[in-house]
């Protein structure tokens, strides 16, 4: 199972989205969990928004093991907790009287940790070869992840700490669970992604897996020769104010880009995490297309770290 | 040569009217979009016009933090100096001594006080349960509007996922407190109400043994704490509802040309519209560069032209200019598409674009460029530029 993290912003639905088809296209029969329900996933997919219900974003076929999707949400995943132990008419009155909001305020992370206790159980189940939870975002993540040490300390009996510790369990059993986090290739950004990091090693001690850098500007060498001079090499006439805007378009590239390598610099210094880098698409539009696209640099990108299990 | 034709910066004359006029700006937008970085520039520029002015910043990136001088600080104001002829002061919210503050104020008593500060289920509530850092930040923004001696008191909003949690938020509590529970469990065991707590009592067993009886001591301990104490959240919750929509208080909404954060900017100007309230301005921030918009016809390179070159030119030097061209003027050219129709949905408030930045803001310098950029004062040429932050 991998959880994928990150700040606001950075592409963490997309990357989870292009790890998903990565996964299939290598056989792993793969399930993406959201838990924030924002429609982005179904987007991605071209498809109908996702439920409770397990939908098929991508059907097994010779080259695919398949991707399916669904949300776990807190008050669902409690009716399911609750009728698996035969106590619906609690859950009904919990529900209809609002009382859920109350007990999940007397008990910070009860909502967390219903959601993880559903993955986890989908995790037992067998049915996946990988678990792919799109995490809430980043500030959020740690405390979402934190829920199940939590508990376990706060609620010392009972089946609360059972289901904590089951949870636990599977976050800091690294042959069982990873987190990636996500990022872009920025000051601020990077920096967040650095103490997220270390505090969830720290705090949750979950192992990580490599870095996903989002958004990430190819190198274009020939930006260096000034377009005059590059128009002449291959003998093509530029007409009035063409250099001028060709100049300042790589001048803007070459800073921007210059600036990004600083970051991925910095954070390979300050976080000793191999580092997947992902292109920038110069389209906000993502689409299968797009996906397919990242989902083959991925693939190609940790097929080129240096080997370890996972 | 401007990377950036003129005009394309909006309307910075609305605003100038906003910072000048308003009593209370409020900041929102979703995640990421720059929205601390725009409430600090709105408090320096009304302190550049001779007011004073406080900017509370909820999560500020440290870069931000260090320009303003609030690390460390705690949620009291603490002045920035700098030459103009108003003041600005800055502090950052700090959740729990806001609500530990708000506690202390309605209180019978010390003992009372004390009693609640102590409740593990209130320090659960006032930590960082969410929802309360929402209603915490109004709460501060009341306390500086209506006791402070401010001309101007900026707020930026938490990033969160529902657009009307800020304006929800202080009447959340007063709904926590009237809770039917609650009733319940405060009133007496008699006769009529008897059938009504026995089932009540059943639930309280069920619940206790799911989450333990200690769980719900706590809960109980801490509604018997706040006795007497609700009218007083109730009415102070009405007051800054109230405050919210005054007309000396002006939203100001925050976006990037992204996409999904135009989507959701949109959204909010739709839901405060629902709720009554009228956006005050739309400031974009990050425009690309569009590299000769406006001169697409008359350039060889106008349009596809540049991707046709490039493709054409492929593993040469000048084919990667092209390519650089041509990608820039793609990013540009998403961005005015997903920016279509945003501008009506907030009409008539002003819509200002801030070119994107060459570095993050890091001292009081890099800010008054950007004020001079969102107040119109600058030319449009954002220079060599990388990407902020």
């Amino acid at each position: 199972m991998i959880i994928v993290a990150g700040k606001g912003g950075v592409g963490k639905t997309a990357v989870t989205a292009a790890l998903a088809v990565a996964a299939s296209t290598v056989g792993l029969r793969t399930l993406v969990v959201e838990v924030e329900g924002k429609g982005t996933m179904a987007s991605l997919f071209e498809s109908d928004r996702l439920s409770y219900e397990e939908l098929v974003l991508i059907e097994a076929a010779v080259d695919h093991a398949g991707v399916s999707a669904r949300t776990v949400t807190p008050d669902d995943a409690l009716l399911d907790y609750l009728a698996e132990r035969g106590l619906q008419r609690l859950s009904n009155r919990l529900v209809s009287s609002g009382l859920l909001d109350m007990v999940a305020t007397a008990v910070p992370g009860i909502r967390d940790i219903l959601v993880l206790g559903k993955v986890k159980q989908l995790e037992r189940s067998g049915d996946w070869d990988l678990i792919l939870l799109d995490a809430p975002a980043a500030g959020h993540a740690i405390t979402f992840l934190r829920s199940a040490r939590g508990l376990v300390d706060a609620v010392k009996v009972g089946p609360i700490n059972t289901q904590a510790q089951e949870v636990l369990d599977l976050l800091t059993d690294a042959a069982r669970c990873r987190v990636m986090l996500v990022t872009v290739p920025e000051e601020t950004p990077v920096n967040e992604l650095v103490e997220t990091a270390y505090s969830l090693e720290d705090q949750v001690g979950v192992a990580l897996a490599p870095v996903v850098v989002n958004g990430v500007y190819p190198h274009l060498a020939g930006l260096a020769v000034d377009p005059e001079r590059a128009a002449e090499e291959v003998g093509v006439g530029l007409v009035a104010g063409e250099s001028d805007l060709l100049r300042e378009a790589a001048a803007f590239r070459s800073a921007r880009t210059e600036l990004q390598d600083q970051q991925l610099h910095r954070m390979a210094d300050e976080l000793p995490l191999p580092q997947l880098h992902l292109p920038y698409l110069f389209t906000s539009e993502l689409g299968r297309e797009e996906l397919d696209e990242l989902a083959a640099q991925l693939v190609r990108r940790i097929e080129a770290l240096p080997a370890v299990g996972s | 040569m401007s990377t950036t034709p003129p005009g394309r910066i909006g309307d910075g004359a609305g605003l100038t009217e906003v910072t000048a006029t308003s009593h209370v700006v409020i900041c929102c937008g979703s995640g990421g979009v720059g929205k601390t970085t725009t409430a600090a520039v709105i408090a320096l520029e009304a302190a550049r016009a001779g007011r004073r002015a406080v900017v509370v910043t909820i999560d500020p990136a440290r870069r931000l933090a260090d320009a303003l001088g609030l690390e460390g600080l705690t949620d009291t104001p603490s002045r920035i100096d700098g030459p103009w002829p108003g003041e600005m002061w800055a502090l950052m919210l700090d959740t729990k001594a806001t609500f530990d503050g708000l506690v202390r104020r309605y209180a019978a008593d010390p003992g009372q006080t004390e009693r609640i500060l102590a409740n593990s289920f209130y320090r659960n509530i006032s930590g960082a349960l969410s929802g309360t850092q929402e209603y915490m930040a109004s709460e501060k923004l009341y306390e500086l509007a209506e006791e402070g001696d401010w001309d101007l008191v900026v707020v930026d909003t938490p990033p969160t996922r529902n657009a009307l949690d800020f304006l929800d938020a202080p009447q959340r509590l007063a709904r926590f407190l009237d809770h039917r529970l609650y009733k319940v469990l405060m009133t007496p065991t008699r006769g009529f109400v008897k059938a009504v707590n026995v089932a009540a009592q059943a639930v309280t067993r069920s619940l206790s043994k799911v989450v333990g009886a200690e769980v719900i001591g706590d809960a109980i301990a801490f509604f018997q704490a706040f006795e007497g104490m609700e009218e007083g959240f109730k009415q102070r919750a009405a007051r800054v509802d109230e405050l919210l929509r005054d007309r000396s208080t002006a939203f100001v909404l925050v976006a990037s040309p992204k996409a999904d954060t135009v989507a959701e900017a949109g959204y909010f100007a739709d839901k405060l519209r629902e709720n009554g309230i009228t956006v005050r301005g739309l400031i974009v921030n990050r425009m690309q560069p569009t590299f000769g918009h406006d001169d697409l016809d008359r350039l060889s390179s106008g349009g596809d032209a540049a991707r046709e070159r490039a493709r054409t030119l492929a593993g040469t030097a000048l084919g990667d200019h092209y390519v650089c061209l041509a990608d820039a003027r793609q990013l540009a050219r998403g961005e005015e598409r997903h920016l279509g129709g945003l501008a009506e949905r907030v009409a008539p408030a002003p819509v200002v674009r801030v070119p994107v930045q060459p570095v993050e803001v890091t001292d009081l310098g890099s800010l008054t460029h950007l004020g001079d950029l969102l107040f119109g004062r600058s030319g449009g040429d954002s220079g060599p530029s990388g990407e902020s932050g």
